[in-house]
């Protein structure tokens, strides 16, 4: 265990005009911790995220990156060259929607291909049994792997995704409510597979999630964000356990009961 | 003897937000230590507080007031103010719980829940698997059932599987929250032998027992939780 964060993050704030995404939101984020950051619709945790992957750029604050090479990089001074080099490389991030995060027409196995070819690898056989490894470490039949994701259930959709975003080693992962719209058998599989290729590869996440569950199986750590602003953070099962902030109150008492 | 954990004067309440913000004093002035290779048990009556202080213990409630001090890596951390990187990293080497119900996760089965703290390690899955197969054998868990996930079986056999879960690790500090209330007699009995054996490596453990014979059978000490009502504190 290093003793170094992988990502630091403060003050960060977005503003749309007078509204407010997000506002002076701050943290550390260590190497193979995962944090879940949950609140309501409209709360500011998309925009805290997208900021953070830099597809957004912030009104104010900072967020510095530990690169392989151990320096940080300050993310919103890079150009958007070395960002988007981040983005294929080193990070994933994974959509709700995996009509966002993949590309519709071309095979399951080219999706996770094109992420490799785009950190340089050209031998197209090892692309290809990279591909078929990672679809099965997915749970995705091999003789699936020539069908476009068109033709896959939603379920298999977000797995391929992962599969995508994962195939390259990534060090961080941004996901956006990854079980959203899905079953619950669904997405307890989908889980389990998160929780697992996680812990196996000592990944480091920022998860959005509305869901307090998904926020418990899969995060060490929770922030809870009403208005733009982080009310309550710390160890997910004591601000589940015991939650302090009303709002957290609110959010922990509204679960229904199975 | 060494005392790996000390608590003192700590305090709890909880503020309900959503009922006018009313206080719920749960303890107060909470000071004791634990030794190691002794079992201390946490005695009084339901609603005392007892599972409160294994919770703030374990970094899971959070502490109001006061102090609790952990040996941790050949230092010494206040795990009343720790950072929630740090109270992680004490969960991973030096405090373990055994809960009250254990909290199953879709999918995973009885062997890999039980094996799951080892590989968390950093152990070889299989040596961890091989420990955990010893264990849920020692607790007569029936061996067709160690592929299953433990959601289906029953409140008996799921706390066996929650105890050969916190049981598996080398932890010094164990905490233990009624592992024995829903098993029977002869399990109870392989419980007692189990906690026998960690006060023989030198663990020290703090647990809340309500069966009598089982606090009689385990406990070397037992402090009453009683003392530590938030009214009796003078001062």
């Amino acid at each position: 265990m290093t003793d170094e964060p992988l990502l630091r993050v403060s003050a960060l704030s977005k503003f749309y005009g007078s509204r407010v995404g997000c506002d002076n939101v701050s943290f550390d984020l260590w190497p193979g911790e995962v944090l879940a950051v949950v609140g309501e619709s409209g709360s500011g945790k998309t925009t805290l995220l997208n900021c953070l992957s830099t597809r957004l750029l912030p009104s104010s604050g900072t967020a510095s990156y530990r690169m392989r090479d151990g320096q940080f990089r300050e993310l919103y001074r890079m150009s958007e060259a070395e960002r988007r080099f981040l983005m294929r490389t080193d990070w994933g991030f994974v959509h709700q929607n995996p009509a966002d995060g993949l590309r519709m027409t071309v095979s399951a196995g080219a999706n996770v291909g094109e992420r490799l070819m785009a950190v340089g690898d050209r031998h197209y056989g090892k692309i290809r049994a990279t591909a078929v490894d990672w679809l099965s470490r997915v749970e995705i039949d091999e003789d699936r792997i020539d069908d476009e994701p068109r033709a896959f259930s939603g379920g298999m959709r977000q797995r391929l995704q992962i599969a995508r975003n994962l195939v390259t080693g990534p060090r961080l992962v941004f996901m956006d409510e990854p079980t959203g719209g899905l079953d619950v058998s669904v997405q307890a599989r989908l889980l389990d597979l998160l929780r697992g290729l996680v812990t196996d590869l000592g990944l480091a996440a920022i998860v959005v999630t509305h869901d307090l569950a998904v926020a418990r199986l899969l995060s060490q750590r929770m922030m809870v964000m009403k208005d733009g602003r982080v009310v309550e953070s710390g160890l997910t099962d004591g601000v589940l356990d015991d939650p302090r902030a009303p709002y957290t109150q609110l959010l922990v008492s509204s679960i229904l009961q199975v | 003897m060494p005392t790996p954990l000390v608590v003192s004067d700590v305090a709890k309440s909880f503020t309900m937000h959503l009922r006018d913000g009313i206080k719920l004093p749960v303890v107060a002035g909470v000071s004791f230590s634990i030794r190691a290779g002794e079992c201390t048990v946490l005695g009084g009556p339901s609603g005392a507080g007892k599972s409160s202080i294994l919770k703030m213990l374990y970094g899971n409630y959070a502490v109001d007031e006061g102090q609790i001090i952990v040996k941790h890596d050949d230092g010494l951390i206040d795990l009343a103010t720790a950072s929630p990187r740090t109270v992680l990293a004490i969960r991973r080497q030096t405090i373990g719980y055994v809960s009250q119900f254990l909290r199953t996760v879709p999918r995973v089965s009885a062997l890999d829940v039980v094996a799951e703290p080892l590989v968390e390690r950093g152990e070889d899955r299989e040596s961890a698997r091989g420990k955990a197969r010893a264990l849920l054998a020692q607790l007569n868990l029936p061996e067709k059932l160690w592929a299953l996930p433990p959601a289906t079986f029953s409140g008996g056999e799921q706390q066996r599987v929650n105890i050969a879960r916190g049981f598996i690790t080398e932890h010094p500090i164990l905490l233990l929250d009624e592992p024995t209330a829903s098993l029977d007699a002869r399990n109870r009995d392989v419980v007692i032998e189990l906690i026998a054996a960690k006060k023989a490596t030198g663990v020290a453990l703090l647990g809340i027992f309500h069966d009598h014979d089982v606090r009689e059978a385990v406990a070397d000490r037992i402090i009453d939780v009683t003392a530590f009502a938030p009214g009796k504190i003078a001062a």
